[in-house]
């Protein structure tokens, strides 16, 4: 009776999860298989095939854009690491328990408004009439505005800042386990500060940088505001694609074949980057 | 128990009679297209009918009405382009009663051409509603050389135009270039060669281009800073902002302005036809095209309907448009199959280029 009991519950317990992924995850995903599959040979008439996705690899453009794609939002996720890790290191063992709080605070603030919010402010303060030029141009620095809109450079910086938090987050509550014992024990043996930091702290925070590398990829690559709103006219991303040929063109066939790669290549990319690395999933993203 | 139960009953009792009473129409517009004032109007006339309105643009209708195979809204008012190929390829309209729509003060050349361009199977499935342009908006005191869509790849104003990268430009650059596109829809391979000299004419000019824009607020904002000098423009985003700076006017290019006229159709399962004729009906009374007009700057499709626009709007239009320029306007061809995609492959074309 008792094991029913536990039983029950257990399964009651088990049920909005696992509805959660079956209807809102899984269900549509293969809804999107098969729609990708479909190819399209006159109106209302549609046959299985791939020419959807042969139609990706023939034409240079898309395949650029998505290696383009790829290439920046690893170089955002390099970049969120290479600022996110001393900040997080700092919330974790050098502030006090209070200033920890509070720095942890006014990195969670941001997230409070949304993304769409966040990139029309970084558009006010850097257009050509913007916040930033004028102020530039009343003292004098510069003769004429200048326009630090629309390059790559601003989506990149605009990704970095969106994506922080995400890499923050798990860097801290890795490194918060870590005892002060260890590093002092480093000092002691003789080890200078980039050694302590190689040998010692960077290892003991994999499973957090691991993580936070990988929520940061997938999330960069899979981004779309803030690209389009402050990319300009050279900006190629893979999801404007994906909408293009789902709104634009009213080519959902080839807009679900075009989802598929995206998420094909960027969990090549985290598989690629767990190998090169060294690391397991299991070793890593469980522990954290 | 017995009380809740009876508390239920009642309640359930009376949301199926209220639900019998009122009748809700979706409506499924472009912004601007109900203003609070036109919708409490019809409100008042016909008490039973609640308007529910979601503001959308011609791809997004079409999408979301494609998702539910025509359910969800009542009445939608997509470009008469697109209407005929939307319905061949997805089956998301129903065709219109045209006995319940009082076509009498229709302006008989918009009424037609929708006619024409919406009739499959001897069924009509569209009339128009409002009309305008897509042509050039220049600030003159700037930039007074800017007469055609080509002068807004002149190194001139370098860094200072802007255009939209959607087909409209394409087909526009077509026109600038002496081609005819509409005409050359029925020979595809010969569109194709005219679209691929419409690419490499616009990729040349990416270099001379601030940034596409992407919906009247951005462009209001680039042109009223003066970021920019000259761009393509609605002509009701030109008349908006001719009124905050009267040296920026709505130009008609030379080689003529581009016309769409955006239309009411019914969604195949809509549930609300009566309120939907109502609407239609309504919305094209000269008083209540006033008040809409006053809001979406866009000319109704009924006779003298120019005389119905503000003063502030009359203005502008009158500063713009020549009769001369008003028999060169280009209206959109239907979208045979197809084109799209070689449209869309174009306008991909060009944004992927670095850059001249």
């Amino acid at each position: 009776m008792g094991s029913d009991i536990r039983k029950l519950s257990l399964l009651l317990l088990f049920l909005p999860f696992s509805l959660w992924i079956l209807l809102l995850i899984i269900l549509p995903h293969v809804g999107m298989v098969v729609l990708s599959l479909k190819e399209k040979v006159a109106p209302r008439v549609y046959e299985f095939g791939f020419g959807n996705y042969i139609d990706f690899f023939m034409e240079p453009i898309y395949w650029n854009t998505l290696i383009r794609t790829g290439l920046m939002s690893l170089l955002v996720t390099f970049l969120a690491l290479l600022i996110g890790f001393p900040v997080a290191y700092y919330i974790a063992k050098l502030a006090g328990n209070r200033t920890k709080g509070m720095l942890f605070m006014l990195c969670l603030i941001p997230l409070w408004v949304s993304d769409l919010i966040r990139a029309f402010g970084w558009i006010l303060l850097l257009r050509e009439s913007g916040i930033i030029s004028s102020f530039l141009l009343s003292s004098g620095l510069i003769d004429t505005p200048i326009e630090f809109l629309y390059t790559d450079a601003t989506v990149i910086m605009g990704l970095v800042y969106t994506v922080m938090l995400f890499m923050i987050v798990p860097l801290v509550s890795t490194l918060d386990g870590m005892d002060n014992a260890m590093i002092e024990a480093g000092y002691n043996l003789g080890g200078n500060g980039f050694t302590v930091l190689r040998r010692i702290i960077i290892p003991y925070a994999m499973p957090g940088i691991v993580s936070g590398c990988i929520v940061v990829f997938m999330m960069t690559a899979g981004s779309y505001l803030t690209p389009i709103l402050m990319g300009g006219k050279n900006s190629s991303w893979f999801t404007e694609q994906i909408y293009d040929q789902f709104i634009s063109r009213y080519n959902w066939e080839s807009g679900a074949a075009f989802g598929f790669l995206l998420l094909a290549f960027t969990s090549v990319v985290v598989w690629l980057g767990l190998k090169l690395s060294g690391q397991t999933l299991s070793s890593t993203v469980a522990k954290s | 128990m017995k009380s809740v139960l009876s508390a239920i009953t009642a309640s359930v009792a009376l949301s199926l009679a209220s639900g019998a009473q009122a009748e809700t129409l979706r409506l499924l517009t472009w912004g601007s297209y109900a203003p609070d004032n036109v919708i409490e109007m019809f409100e008042e006339k016909y008490p039973d009918i609640d308007v529910e309105v979601t503001y959308s643009n011609n791809e997004e209708m079409i999408a979301k009405l494609r998702a539910t195979g025509g359910a969800g809204f009542d009445l939608a008012q997509p470009s008469h382009d697109r209407i005929y190929a939307a319905q061949l390829e997805f089956d998301i309209y129903k065709p219109l009663d045209l006995s319940q729509i009082d076509t009498s003060n229709m302006t008989p050349k918009l009424l037609d051409g929708v006619k024409e361009n919406a009739t499959i199977d001897g069924e009509v499935y569209a009339v128009p509603h409002q009309w305008g342009t897509t042509g050039l908006m220049v600030n003159t005191a700037e930039a007074p050389d800017v007469k055609n869509w080509g002068d807004l790849c002149d190194p001139a104003y370098k860094g200072k135009t802007s255009m939209r990268l959607k087909r409209t430009i394409l087909l526009a650059t077509a026109y600038s270039l002496g081609e005819d596109p509409f005409a050359a829809y029925s020979d595809l391979d010969k569109y194709q060669g005219i679209l691929d000299d419409v690419t490499e004419k616009l990729i040349e000019c990416k270099d001379n281009i601030k940034a596409y824009w992407q919906g009247g607020d951005d462009l209001s904002a680039m042109m009223l800073s003066g970021e920019i000098v000259a761009s393509e423009s609605w002509d009701s985003t030109a008349y908006k902002l001719f009124g905050e700076n009267p040296d920026i006017k709505f130009v008609p290019p030379a080689s003529g302005a581009l016309a769409w006229i955006d239309t009411f159709v019914l969604p195949r399962k809509g549930k609300a036809d009566d309120a939907a004729y109502k609407w239609i009906n309504f919305v094209l009374q000269p008083d209540v095209v006033e008040l809409m007009s006053a809001s979406t700057g866009a000319i109704a499709s009924i006779n003298g309907a120019a005389d119905l626009l503000p003063e502030d709007k009359k203005a502008a239009v009158n500063a713009a448009f020549t009769d001369a320029d008003i028999d060169n306007l280009k209206f959109f061809a239907n979208i045979p199959p197809g084109v799209e995609d070689m449209e869309g492959k174009a306008l991909e074309k060009i944004k992927a280029a670095t850059g001249g």
